[in-house]
């Protein structure tokens, strides 16, 4: 039975969203006792892929082997039994909970009566033998995210995990954590468990997997190649891709005045951490500078802070002539501002109200919308049929609810809402992130349309393509930093992969 | 062990289609089996004759066609309501009680549009009796003209309202304390502050536990004042007050729906991200609109009491809860709360014969949970699934366990 040397084998394995193709057709092979990384970009179908072994998601379309035995989940606690586990990027913690409670948390047993004192013996031998010290009996929020992480292991462990995922576990940790976090993981390879690590930083998954998969827009680029064999480079290379999918037709660029200027910039996140460290980045009008970097390097409070949705801590920035403060708040910029925000089902718009009324939320408050207390219902349709006309957006009325509306076209109407004002910056978030091909062209040709027109934009991506195919110079962020800006053309796919994981790049 | 088996599993998936005529089926429908559940309560409680039970509600709720004929006639020919009718007299009483309902209904519709969970309209609407007591019986004078002396104790429980309505706003808005615990827990402090006025306190005459008999001007003029020109009116309590109901759900719907105010409330209720994200002040928009759920709640006291031309220690409670009930099944709709919140008067006064006395709570609180019920049933949609007969996971954990 050649078949049992294989822990996990996923074959064929087809998941679709509404709108998106997240696994095509992968095939996923991991051995006993290996760490196995599955590498790529944010939306490669990566944590996708994990989910359907996790028990989380149904697939389409394929077949999922355990020690060569076909199975098929219906619940994480289906996977569970079969003992695959799964830590995910965000706990599952109960933080008013101690340690033991949550590890117990979910169990079908005990049925009544539940020993806690036997648990937390149980918790604490298991911390012991796989050197992650917990004290049971501790409330999970009185520890640090890495002693929650390894909460998240124990569970798995307490419920007898053979195979365990780690959604990119070293993202919320500290360097010395990321070091306690693989010892341990080596500690389990060697006690024959096997580890499906994600990540897209380059460096950690040639320090700790054995092997690695990478994945592409939803396909498997590199199957399973020994990490021994394989360079960063290569790697980068792997996971990037080296075509660029969209051509997209643009002019060269002719750079006005200066729109954007941030001096020094520095911000928090939301646990009071550094985010943005002494940001400077100008942006002039008629130019797209175009924002690389792996999620959570501060990209995102970079929009926010200059959006004014999140203070700055010191560091200055300005629009135009006007000073973008502690104080200046997002109207009061008029429309001279543009955002295009990342999350557009739970931040730009409003899923219950109309297209007509989903238009409106910049232009309400004056005329010929807002005209006194009122709001004039004959132009609020007018402006619906005009934009929606204008942007192509495909809706059988105006007064449907946006959260019918597909991605593609929801993001057409916060386009046509931020830009139809005729804004001098646009801070595009992600804008094509979970799009189709046909809608991430239409956005594309937008924004060149607007950086035609002479308007500033900001673009914060993950897709590498996207940004190197859209903008005409390009900053890579690292850690709240930005570590690096160069012109769009002609820059080094890989180079700036490694820049993105925090690599020095000499010269 | 691989033994093949089929089985089912129901799945719930959310509806991505939603039309507009659902929500009022849902009500309907809600309605309808809240009838049902509540038949075999009724049966439980001793009814022999569920249905007959309910015919009966209905008619001294709303009386039956023959009543409405025989009133209209006497209407028309000057005459008296004949002898064994009801004519419209259950009608009236309907409308009676129907006016503090839609208004406290109301105010849960403004406070439930933007998510912001006011259940102290009960609360309110006895600040809101309370002080327009104040201005009838002990601030104005008697000889008051009546229009002036109506006016300025609708402004007074209107303010009392709003003033109470703010507490909770400025505690949400300032230090997000949770609205429901504060407003439902000030209910009881507003009981309270009214049993000590009236029942204890300096506003009962002697040891009646009452402010005595208004002044006629602080009184709603009603149906029966013009009995010596219409006879058949004579005995009608129907009052303006309805009115009063119904302008403020007018007034309500254009607000919401048209103005920019209702228009920052529906996104704040919507997506309070998106909200903050335009620029949208939300917590002067928590404040600005428990005041003025507050200022409905208050108006429905002054209504009241000025349909009840006294104020006494037997002032009821409940209408700001019946309110919250009105405010879901009109699906938070200003002009459906009319319909509903008249035919919760007539579940009110037809069940005022009914023993046990506790049927008309009993059926509104069935109707209430069965609509939110049916609510849950139209947003989802169910899915039955067929599980591959394969060696699946779940007959493996049964065999281990």
């Amino acid at each position: 039975m050649p078949e049992a040397l294989n822990a996990i084998e996923m074959r064929g394995i087809v998941k679709r969203f509404p709108g998106v193709l997240a696994n095509d057709r992968v095939d996923f092979v991991c051995r006993p006792g290996e760490v196995h990384a599955l590498l790529g970009e944010n939306g490669a179908g990566k944590s996708t892929l994990m989910n359907v072994l996790a028990g989380l998601y149904r697939p389409e379309a394929g077949d999922i082997l355990v020690g060569g035995q076909r199975v098929s989940f219906r619940s994480p606690q289906d996977a569970i039994a079969q003992g695959i586990g799964m830590v995910h990027q965000h706990f599952m913690l109960v933080p008013p909970h101690s340690v033991a409670e949550n590890v117990v948390l979910g169990l079908h047993r005990p049925r009544f009566l539940l020993n806690l004192t036997q648990v937390e013996e149980q918790v604490a031998a298991l911390g012991e033998q796989y050197g992650m010290k917990v004290n049971p009996r501790a409330k999970i929020w009185q520890l640090s995210v890495g002693e929650q992480q390894r909460v998240e292991v124990l569970k798995m462990l307490f419920r007898k995990a053979k195979v365990l995922i780690m959604d990119e576990p070293t993202s919320v940790l500290t360097p010395q954590e990321v070091d306690t976090l693989f010892s341990t993981l080596r500690e389990m390879t060697g006690r024959g468990h096997t580890i499906v690590f994600i990540s897209h930083k380059l460096d950690e998954v040639v320090s700790i997997a054995d092997r690695v998969t990478v994945l592409r827009r939803g396909r498997v680029t590199a199957a399973a190649l020994a990490a021994r064999e394989v360079t960063k480079a290569g790697l980068a290379k792997l996971m990037v891709g080296r075509e660029v999918l969209f051509q997209v037709d643009k002019k060269p660029s002719r750079p006005g005045e200066v729109v954007l200027e941030t001096d020094r910039l520095c911000a928090t996140n939301d646990r009071g951490l550094p985010a943005l460290r002494e940001v400077c980045v100008t942006v002039r009008a008629g130019e797209i500078l175009g924002v690389a970097g792996v999620a959570g390097n501060g990209q995102r409070e970079l929009a926010e802070v200059l959006t004014g949705l999140h203070p700055a801590t010191s560091g200055s920035a300005r629009l135009g002539t006007t000073r973008l403060g502690k104080r200046t708040r997002w109207q009061d910029l008029g429309q001279h501002l543009a955002h295009i925000p990342e999350d557009r089902a739970a931040v730009g718009s409003m899923p219950g109200l109309s297209v007509a009324e989903n238009l409106i939320l910049r232009t309400f408050r004056e005329p010929p919308i807002g005209v006194g207390w009122g709001i004039d219902r004959a132009a609020v349709r007018k402006n619906a049929e005009r934009l929606v006309a204008e942007y192509q957006i495909s809706t059988p009325t105006v007064d449907l609810p946006v959260r019918m509306l597909s991605g593609g076209n929801l993001q057409k109407v916060i386009l046509a809402r931020e830009t139809s004002g005729h804004p001098q910056l646009i801070i595009a978030v992600h804008p094509s992130r979970g799009l189709d091909v046909g809608a991430t062209e239409a956005v594309h040709k937008l924004l060149i349309a607007q950086r035609e027109a002479g308007v500033a934009i900001l673009l914060i991506s993950e897709d590498l393509d996207e940004l190197l195919s859209l903008s005409d110079r390009l900053a890579v962020m690292y850690e709240g930093r930005i570590v690096g800006e160069m012109p769009a053309e002609g820059a080094n796919i890989q180079t700036i992969g490694m820049m993105m994981a925090g690599t020095k790049v000499d010269g | 062990m691989s033994r093949p088996r089929t089985s089912y599993t129901v799945r719930i998936e959310t509806r991505s289609d939603n039309p507009g005529w659902m929500g009022v089926l849902s009500s309907v429908l809600g309605v309808i089996l809240a009838l049902i559940v509540g038949g075999f309560l009724l049966k439980a409680a001793g009814a022999q004759d569920p249905i007959g039970t309910y015919r009966e509600i209905f008619k001294e709720g709303f009386g039956t066609v023959a009543d409405w004929q025989a009133g209209i006639t006497a209407l028309m020919t000057g005459g008296d309501c004949p002898k064994g009718m009801l004519c419209l007299g259950p009608l009236s009483d309907t409308l009676v009680k129907a006016s503090p309902i839609l208004l406290t209904g109301l105010a849960c519709i403004l406070a439930f549009r933007m998510k912001l969970w006011n259940i102290g309209a009960d609360g309110q609407m006895f600040l809101g009796a309370w002080a327009a007591t104040a201005v009838a019986v002990f601030i104005l004078p008697k000889t008051t003209d009546r229009v002036v002396m109506l006016g300025a104790m609708a402004l007074a429980g209107l303010l009392a309202g709003m003033g109470y309505g703010a507490i909770p706003g400025v505690l949400k808005a300032r230090l997000n304390i949770n609205e429901i615990i504060t407003t439902l827990m000030l209910n009881y402090v507003a009981y309270k502050w009214m049993e000590f006025f009236v029942v204890v306190g300096p506003w009962s005459i002697g040891d009646f536990e009452s402010t005595g008999r208004f002044p006629k001007p602080a009184t709603w003029p009603r149906l029966t004042e013009f009995a010596d020109r219409f006879p058949a009116l004579s005995g009608l309590t129907a009052h303006p007050g309805i009115l009063l109901g119904i302008g403020a759900a007018i007034l309500l719907a254009w607000v919401l729906f048209r103005s920019r105010w209702g228009y920052e409330i529906r996104v704040i209720g919507d997506n309070p991200k998106a909200a903050r994200y335009a620029g949208i002040n939300l917590p002067r928009n928590v404040l600005l609109v428990m005041m003025f759920s507050g200022a409905l709640a208050g108006l429905a006291g002054m209504n009241e009491v000025a349909a009840l031309r006294e104020l006494n220690g037997r002032f009821q409670k409940g209408f700001g809860f019946t309110g919250v009930i009105v405010a879901w099944l009109a699906r938070l709709n200003p002009l459906a709360a009319i319909l509903v919140a008249f035919l919760f008067g007539g579940l009110l006064v037809g069940t005022k014969m009914i023993m046990p006395q506790g049927i008309a709570s009993m059926l509104q609180g069935v109707i209430l949970f069965v609509v939110v019920g049916t609510e849950l049933l139209f947003r989802y949609r169910l899915h039955l699934e067929k599980v591959e007969p394969e060696r699946g996971p779940a007959a493996e954990v049964s065999h281990d366990d």
